[in-house]
């Protein structure tokens, strides 16, 4: 089965979000319009349109989290649904009702739509597998598989920049790719869209096996991955991740893969530098590099409501 | 109560005994009195037509989980021999994570109690290596093996250091006792829940490296080469695992292996829908490792193929794929699978029954009891089945309590209608 199959409807619509992969490139530019139309929305004294008034939003959040769900949060709140916050510690979880208990009782509550994160890769599709129907299934991160919203943000983000010709672009992604849905999302997503030269940037030990076999191209020196490149993903490390055998100390890590401005000379003169967020300041880049010109971070956050709702109307049969 | 029985008119293939040809097959007491013609004077109480079907040594089964004692919800004794004799399985070796573990005599006269209540195949077991499966004192072998335990094993537990096994490497062949080594070097399998490559990768799933089993082959391979104990290779994935252990047996090394009929057919190609029904321990490989598989049972170095039975309730298959319990129902499909080898041009008939029959029962020591064999005056284990009669997997053919196998659906050959155990039937299709 191809797994991105179970997000489209009988006439090739989009009905759940939860990979990028698999998608048309079509898809992805109708996203991005769509949330074009709705970044002037955000724009306006009255922050609100009717699109989904009436409809029931339940952000499902079995993993913490407080900025994804807080834009899908306003993006539900500004379409106009009435919106319901779950958050389940997985510890409890376990004890207590099954997965699928917590979705059949949520369903029997009428709602509209699922927005699904979770530890397991994999929760989303198991999700839109059992789900009824009528009901769309978000993906708000799954595991290490995939957070198809913040690729499209950052697609959105990218766009915004640098114009809609990806086939120009050199995008590098820096950071632990081995652990990250964010970075999977985005190769599909800069694939799917014909991005020229897609690079990932890492110590062996956080990247992929078989990581070519994605679309990208593997560097383990960050100013060898980043010359002449027009955008620069920058991951966060997670601290725990110090603690095993993958990296020696957050110094190393900073002194071969941190970005500081005199780096940044390698790449473009107008390139762009994003984070997903949160930034650990002086462990991934310079302070001065993420609050510098070439920043767009704050943006992302941003974009980010626009993009959820674009995401949030499609699924549910509603443009713009 | 019928004694004497006579299968007549059938193709009997006993790859123990090279035979494959016309001949009626006699048994009487439990044991068999002739192949070819019944001797003079031998009444039958019963006579089973077989004319045009196959009859075949009962099929021997390394490994199944029978779930009973202590996970009855899944499945149990009865249940679970049953689905074995319908599947032409006459010998089932049940594992030792059970609860209470098989760590003492007392386990195993148990289950063999209930074995002989249920009926149905006969259940054989092995024994856990250390106790508790903890990987830290060893199990009183020596009891194990009085009371039947064709070996012992700590399955894919982890043993508290290499020390620990070679002390319990060098006590079981104290007691002339197979061990049965699961290996896996538990650091670098680590969390991990598919075969570590391009699938897990894309799908984001922990991946399990090939190096965790050949890493765990190569240290096992030295210690069995300081110890000189006889030892098995249970449930290999991985295709550089064969051929580190093909190359031992070829420097003389008392090692034999076994691949599950499942691995014989799935890659983890078949994950990428996160199917949780393709969730098993060691993960589906790559397709390359599939054909290595495939190519050492053919070969014959893989000397058996078993079910690797591990009926599950649904609920335990209803999950996202990392949280769901690895294992497949198998005891009903393990003859299917195996013929259908043949029609894949892989192998001779003759090849692929011995697989599942001398083969594991050499490998669980009891091919000298008839085990596996049609030999005049051993014990009668038969199966009378015709080879090209299609069935469907589906809930309803599966006598097994655990519908947890991604082959529901397929459409197999060869279907089962007589299957004696000790000369008695312990399964007749309807």
């Amino acid at each position: 089965m191809i797994p991105s199959k179970i997000q489209l409807d009988a006439n090739g619509k989009l009905k759940h979000f939860l990979t990028i992969e698999g998608l048309s490139a079509q898809i992805l530019t109708e996203i991005l319009d769509t949330a074009e139309s709705f970044a002037g929305v955000t724009e306006q004294q009255v922050k609100k349109v009717p699109l989904l008034r009436g409809k029931t939003i339940v952000n499902l959040f079995f993993e913490a989290s407080t900025r994804t769900r807080t834009t899908f949060e306003l993006a539900a709140k500004r379409l106009s649904a009435d919106v319901l916050n779950i958050n389940i510690n997985t510890s409890s979880a376990v004890k207590g009702e099954t997965l699928l208990d917590t979705l059949r009782n949520l369903e029997a509550m009428h709602v509209d739509m699922f927005v699904v994160r979770h530890v397991d890769s994999g929760a989303a599709h198991f999700f839109a597998r059992h789900a009824a129907p009528h009901i769309s299934v978000l993906n708000a991160g799954d595991g290490r598989h995939a957070h198809p919203t913040q690729a499209m943000l950052d697609m959105f983000t990218i766009r915004r920049e640098k114009g809609p010709d990806f086939g120009r672009l050199r995008v590098a992604i820096v950071g632990d790719i081995l652990h990250s849905r964010v970075a999977r999302s985005q190769i599909h997503a800069l694939n799917i869209l014909n991005t020229g030269d897609v690079r990932i940037i890492a110590p062996k030990t956080l990247i992929p096996a078989d990581a070519e076999s994605l679309g990208v191209r593997v560097f383990h020196n960050l100013a060898e991955g980043i010359r002449d490149v027009d955008v620069i993903i920058m991951l966060r490390l997670q601290r725990e991740r110090m603690q095993g055998a993958l990296l020696p100390s957050e110094h190393e890590y900073f002194r071969l893969f941190g970005l500081t401005e005199e780096r940044l000379e390698l790449a473009q003169p107008d390139v762009t530098v994003m984070h997903p967020g949160p930034i650990n300041r002086g462990v991934e880049m310079a302070s001065e590099v993420a609050d510098g010109s070439h920043s767009v971070i704050l943006q992302q956050v941003s974009n980010g409501i626009a993009i959820r709702m674009a995401v949030m109307s499609l699924c549910m049969g509603r443009s713009a | 109560m019928i004694e004497r029985i006579l299968i007549q008119g059938g193709h009997v293939i006993d790859p123990a005994n090279k035979r494959n040809d016309l001949a009626d097959v006699a048994i009487a007491e439990g044991r068999i009195v002739a192949v070819g013609q019944a001797p003079d004077g031998f009444t039958a109480d019963r006579v089973i037509d077989a004319s045009g079907k196959h009859v075949i040594p009962g099929l021997v089964d390394i490994a199944a989980r029978m779930r009973e004692p202590g996970l009855e919800h899944k499945a149990n004794i009865a249940s679970e021999a049953q689905a074995a004799a319908a599947g032409g399985i006459t010998t089932v070796c049940c594992l030792p994570d059970t609860d209470p573990v098989i760590d003492t005599p007392a386990v195993v006269e148990l289950i063999r109690r209930r074995a002989k209540q249920a009926g149905h195949a006969r259940v054989v077991t092995l024994g856990a290596l250390t106790q508790q499966l903890a990987g830290e004192h060893l199990s009183e072998m020596a009891a194990l093996k009085q009371v039947g335990c064709c070996g012992v094993t700590n399955l894919n537990y982890p043993m508290l250091n290499t020390q620990v096994m070679r002390r319990a490497m060098e006590y079981a062949a104290s007691f002339d006792m197979t061990v049965f080594i699961h290996p896996e070097d538990h650091a670098l399998s680590n969390q991990g829940c598919a075969h570590e490559g391009p699938i897990a990768t894309r799908l984001g799933l922990p991946g399990i490296p090939s190096a965790a089993e050949t890493a765990a082959v190569a240290q096992h391979l030295a210690l069995i080469e300081q110890i000189g104990v006889r030892a098995h290779f249970c449930r290999l994935s991985a295709g550089r695992s064969i051929q580190m252990i093909a190359r031992a047996q070829y420097d003389g090394l008392p090692v034999t292996m076994d691949v599950a009929a499942p691995y014989l057919y799935f890659s983890d190609l078949d994950i990428a829908g996160f199917d949780s029904l393709c969730h098993v321990r060691p993960p589906f490989r790559s397709q390359q490792d599939r054909e290595a598989l495939r190519s050492g049972v053919s070969r014959g170095s893989v000397g058996a193929i078993c079910s690797d039975h591990q009926p599950h309730e649904a609920d335990a298959k209803l999950n996202p794929f990392p949280s769901t319990q690895p294992g497949i129902s198998g005891l009903d499909t393990l003859l299917s699978l195996t013929l259908k080898l043949v029609d894949d041009e892989l192998m001779t008939l003759d090849e692929a029954l011995e697989r599942v029959t001398i083969g594991p029962a050499r490998i669980l020591g009891l091919d000298g009891n008839g085990v596996g064999s049609l030999t005049v005056g051993k014990v009668a284990d038969a199966a009378v089945l015709d080879l090209q009669q299609p069935w469907e997997v589906t809930t309803e053919t599966l006598y097994s309590h655990g519908f947890n196998t991604p082959v529901m659906g397929w459409q197999l050959k060869g279907r089962v209608s007589h299957t004696l155990v000790d000369g008695r039937m312990a399964f007749e299709l309807e």
